[in-house]
């Protein structure tokens, strides 16, 4: 299996002999980190557009984007482009400051929650022993963004949406926690780098038994809401609120919440892939040492965006096809079912690790 | 049965005029009125409301009550003069049948009669200043009068209720629409829930709404005052411009008026033509009701699998029409063109696959979860409420109101076809959704009927050139998509009515959203509004 952390390693080297000081080395590092981190964001965003606009013409019997470069990929480029040259609207009456700051604070949530994803194997930016926890504290700053957006925008629509965007967010951020935790449990570790060398040989929605399989439904169901994303969009939801907590946005400042929407969703998927799907981590089968040395063939990149990529296929699935639910139908699925069960499951799990009988 | 209900009348109401006819008609005078209706109401059984005309006879104004027994069906006509024409009031109803607060209020914005008690007595399609009462035979239609603004529109919290003291003077009192503390959210006119430009002032009280206020009138064209300035065949193409999904009932609706005025029989082909096309158009309208209403509950998807059958439907329409939304079809005599040669095999494919996909429909939303809980037991409209806020069609059957004109009073043909009248009793929204699924299998019944018997002949006979109607008055209705449809003409034996009422079926469904919304969530509001199925142009009119 290649192990791209020697390709690091060895960039970090030859940059520590060229300048011979650590300190420079790093910053300059630092620096490259940063921007390819930007590009990348940019380009998943793009991706995610595209790839939405034509998962959703499928469903809905249609061709999707089809006319701006081959099968339209580049017409997510092109509305980019669009939305970099408009208007930034400024508007009356509204809190200047904290209007401003929203989507910032959105957006930096989920650049932060990139710096801790396990791209591929040693391609990953900070692996430190809280890596996990980290990531589930930086994604809640998004939920403060959204809040700020509609609270400031002075409009009685967004202030709804922010509302229950609140009330929605903070409730999930239960959900996944506890799913979270239940598989912290198994692994016995919150760095990231150690979950997934424990799914080296069978990944944990196959060695964890029910618990987590259960924890791998409860969160996607909560990753979902997490996100916005239908059938859990109700701070946007576009029949009742037109376009909610960003009603009021316009030029990049509403692309920044479009486009951390579609990262949100990224990020989702990768800590699902990290937490049930082994990260980068190939598909093995104990054992079968043959087929395990096949699969360490295809690049752990490779593995990593496939998986996080399928999994954000199956929520893009539910958006199209589930309507909306109702925000009291909403927070009683979390209060009154997703919450006990998960408390449920996570004893269920440290009973099972207790008692030693993950695989 | 007639000679019963007369004598009754008689003893109510000494002072009351009988005329019988094709309809029996009441004169009473406006000082016995409230007392008449209220036995009218209470006694007689007659608790449906179905329009109120404003009239204005020159001499004086007054209106027409069109009242039905929903027991026993028989109709009655009310004529009350008010008492002066400088000032003219007449008692209100709106205590007795609630959707006359809407009614009355429209003869008042349009006729300037002021109903004693009613309490909300606003303009309701006209703004809040515009001056004079349109429909008035001697209204200065001088532009300047009321110009084109460029400003908002001034808006008042006040509505105002008249109520006459013993010794008979008026008073006006002005009322609070919202409490001053209500944290009022304004829904539309440019909302996507409203279906058009309607529009809702929202009390809510966090996600619960508290009241609303319907506001309409932003697309009124005032087609019954243009109608009194054409003739009778010019006045026909409004008609797709009302309901534009019910264009063909509605077409139908006023050519039958207008043929039984003027005496004209139509050939059996055109009878035929006339009910495919309703039903045609009957599914095509649910089908859009399908696919808008799942859109406004999140399910985007389902939009597109209706429209596709929709689709098929506009083509075949298209065929034969050469139009896919005004189609102007049927006309005084028959249709205005015949079929075109593929017409039956084009609707013998849509039979065919209309079955698998109500089939899709159902699997892929009806069972849902989701969906069962967003529309199962919300917007509970009982069938008392129903009849009293006059909501007929496919929300009013779903409050277990046999109410289709279709069965009641068979106009055309449909006295020898075989369908079932779809009723459903649970009242919900989930109710009024599956009652326009099961319409839709009905309709596809008696277009199965006919397909194959549509008979040879004239698609439309000789008529006079031009078209007089003798002096008298007409009332037809019809089976809209969406509800009861009503035409009113009365003729001074000229060559275009003195007088053309449409009694359109969604003005009480808009009417009744307040009603039933009052308690629910705001997500709700877009449950029910979607489920009652208004169309703005059609109470707007």
């Amino acid at each position: 299996m290649q192990d791209l952390s020697l390709f690091t390693s060895w960039f970090h080297n030859t940059l520590l002999n060229l300048l011979g000081h650590e300190w420079i080395a790093v910053t300059l590092e630092c620096i490259i980190v940063g921007v390819i981190l930007l590009l990348l964001y940019a380009v998943l965003a793009l991706f995610y557009i595209w790839f939405e606009r034509k998962v959703c013409a499928a469903f809905q019997c249609r061709l999707g984007p089809n006319r701006v470069g081959p099968w339209g990929i580049l017409q997510s480029v092109a509305d980019m482009f669009k939305i970099l040259i408009k208007e930034l609207i400024t508007l009356n009456h509204v809190d200047r400051l904290l209007f401003a700051v929203a989507p910032y604070l959105v957006i930096i949530a989920s650049m932060l929650a990139f710096a801790v994803l396990p791209w591929g194997n040693g391609l990953q930016i900070i692996d430190f022993n809280v890596g996990i926890f980290f990531l589930v504290a930086v994604s809640s700053i998004g939920v403060l963004g959204i809040l700020l957006a509609g609270w400031s925008s002075n409009n009685k629509f967004t202030l709804i949406g922010a509302l229950r965007s609140g009330a929605q967010m903070i409730s999930y951020e239960l959900s996944i926690g506890l799913s979270i935790v239940t598989i912290v449990c198994l692994a016995g570790t919150m760095s990231i780098g150690g979950i997934i060398e424990q799914q080296r040989d069978l990944w944990f929605i196959f060695s964890g038994h029910i618990p987590a399989i259960i924890a791998f439904v409860i969160y996607m169901i909560a990753g979902t809401a997490e996100t916005n994303r239908g059938p859990f969009d109700l701070p946007e939801a576009e029949s009742e609120l037109t376009a909610g907590y960003h009603t009021e946005y316009s030029g990049i400042h509403f692309g920044f919440f479009y486009l951390a929407e579609y990262l949100n969703l990224f990020i989702v998927s990768g800590v699902a892939t990290l937490l049930f799907f082994g990260g980068w981590m190939p598909f093995h089968i104990p054992g079968l040492d043959a087929f395990n040395n096949v699969m360490d063939y295809i690049p752990s990149v490779v593995w990593f965006m496939g998986k996080a990529i399928f999994l954000s296929f199956i929520i893009i699935w539910f958006k199209w096809t589930f309507p909306r639910l109702r925000i009291d139908q909403l927070l009683s699925l979390e209060w009154k079912y997703l919450l006990p069960i998960n408390l449920f499951n996570l004893a269920l799990m440290v009973a099972i690790v207790a008692a030693g009988w993950h695989l | 049965m007639a000679i019963d209900i007369n004598e009754k009348i008689q003893s109510l109401c000494s002072e009351a005029q009988i005329e019988t006819g094709s309809i029996l008609q009441v004169t009473v005078p406006e000082s016995g009125w409230h007392t008449f209706a209220s036995a009218l109401r209470n006694q007689l059984g007659f608790d449906f409301l179905v329009t109120i005309v404003g009239m204005d006879w020159k001499d004086s104004y007054g209106c027409l009550y069109y009242l039905t027994n929903t027991g026993d069906n028989t109709h009655i006509r009310i004529k009350v003069i008010a008492a002066n024409r400088e000032n003219p009031t007449i008692q209100s109803v709106a205590d007795l049948w609630a959707i006359a607060t809407i009614y009355e209020r429209e003869v008042y914005d349009f006729f300037g009669i002021i109903f004693i008690n009613n309490p909300d007595m606003r303009r309701l399609f006209l703004s809040i200043d515009w001056k004079g009462y349109p429909l008035r035979k001697d209204y200065d239609m001088n532009p300047e009068l009321n110009p084109i603004s460029t400003e908002s529109e001034r808006q008042s919290d006040f509505t105002n209720v008249y109520t006459q003291a013993a010794d008979g003077s008026i008073e006006c009192n002005q009322k609070r629409i919202f409490q001053p503390d209500d944290f009022v959210v304004n829904i539309g006119p440019q909302h996507p829930a409203t279906h058009g430009v309607l529009r809702f002032r929202t009390a809510v009280d966090g996600e619960t709404i508290k009241k609303i206020d319907v506001y309409m009138g932003y697309i009124h064209r005032g087609v019954e005052k243009i109608c009194e300035g054409l003739t009778y065949p010019q006045t026909l193409h409004f008609m797709d411009r009302l309901d534009y999904f019910s264009a063909h009932p509605y077409h139908h609706c006023l050519c039958m008026a207008i043929e039984e005025a003027a005496g004209i029989t139509i050939s059996r082909r055109a009878q035929v033509i006339r009910v495919l096309m309703d039903e045609l158009s009957r599914i095509a309208s649910h089908c859009l009701f399908i696919g808008t209403y799942c859109m406004d509950l999140g399910a985007t998807t389902m939009l597109f699998y209706t429209l596709r059958v929709r689709e098929q439907i506009l083509d075949i329409m298209e065929r034969t029409c050469g139009a896919r939304m005004t189609f102007n079809y049927d006309c005084i005599g028959g249709v205005m063109q015949d079929l075109h040669e593929n017409f039956v095999p084009d609707v013998k494919a849509l039979l065919e696959i209309l079955p698998a996909n109500i089939k899709e429909y159902n699997k892929i939303f009806t069972g849902n979860v989701i969906a069962r809980n967003r529309m199962e037991g919300v917007g509970i409209l009982s069938r008392e409420d129903a009849v009293s806020w006059a909501v007929t069609g496919p929300s009013g059957r779903a409050s277990g109101w046999a109410c289709d004109v279709r069965k009641t009073d068979p106009y055309s043909i449909y006295a020898e076809l075989d369908f079932d009248e779809v009723i459903r009793t649970e009242c919900d929204s989930m109710a009024r959704f599956k009652v326009r699924m099961d319409e839709m299998q009905q309709s596809a019944r008696i277009i199965e009927q006919l397909i194959d018997n549509i008979p040879e002949g004239e698609y439309c006979v000789k008529v006079p050139k031009v078209i007089k109607l003798p002096a008298g008055h007409w009332f037809k209705t019809v089976e809209g998509c969406r509800g009861t449809f009503g035409i009113y003409i009365e003729s001074d034996g000229t060559t275009s009515p003195y007088r053309l009422k449409i009694a359109p079926p969604c003005l009480p469904l808009a009417a009744v959203v307040d009603h039933i919304t009052t308690g629910s969530k705001i997500a709700d509001l877009i449950t029910i509004g979607g489920s009652l199925d208004y169309i703005v142009p059609d109470m707007d009119r």
